[in-house]
């Protein structure tokens, strides 16, 4: 199963709305990817809650639909 | 989940001071992320358990839920889960992930 970069994106985007997502298709197949989320709001926050927010995000995707999500966060 | 998972999950995870669970062997790592977690370990030269989630479908849906983190590997230092493969990386490279072994007094590898 694969899923869009473009739905990886809006997912995002949706849950974290001034989110900056860059995303990389590492393999070209649309199922390994690489995700750096860039956000003010994660200030403040541990890394383990970053990832949190974007996993919650994607809905259960990850680790199921989405295998391969390499995920970096980041302060602007 | 189980509780019978569960509680082993959490008698591994009390009973070494740094647990990764992973997709196979150190030796015969059965996913990228995986190896990538095990060659940090190795480069940070600290000695180190780890569990293969694949040889148990209860413990590798119960750690999901136990650490309410949704994919593996997951590493636990001290008792205290610290993050998946990608956490792991940017603490390497930033070298916390080596002091955060030093503060817990962790042993260093044999090898």
């Amino acid at each position: 199963m694969a899923m869009a970069a473009d739905d990886i994106v809006a997912l995002i985007r949706a849950a974290i709305p001034d989110a900056h997502v860059e995303i990389t298709d590492l393999a070209g197949d649309g199922d390994h990817y690489a995700a750096r989320v860039v956000s003010e709001s994660f200030r403040g926050t541990s890394r383990i809650a970053q990832h949190r927010r974007v996993t919650q995000a994607l809905g259960g995707r990850m680790g199921g639909e989405l295998h391969a999500l390499q995920l970096t966060t980041a302060l602007p | 989940m189980t509780d019978e998972a569960t509680a082993r999950i959490d008698a591994a995870v009390k009973g070494s001071d740094v647990l990764l669970f992973m997709k196979g062997t150190p030796l015969f790592p059965q996913c990228g992320f995986s190896s990538r977690a095990i060659a940090i370990l190795e480069r940070l030269g600290v000695e180190y358990q780890t569990v293969d989630v694949l040889q148990d479908q209860g413990v590798r849906q119960g750690i999901k839920a136990y650490s309410d983190w949704p994919t593996i590997p997951q590493l636990y230092v001290k008792g205290e889960f610290v993050g998946g493969s990608d956490i792991m990386m940017e603490m390497y490279e930033s070298g916390e992930l080596g002091q955060l072994m030093q503060e817990q007094g962790v042993a260093a590898s044999a090898g």
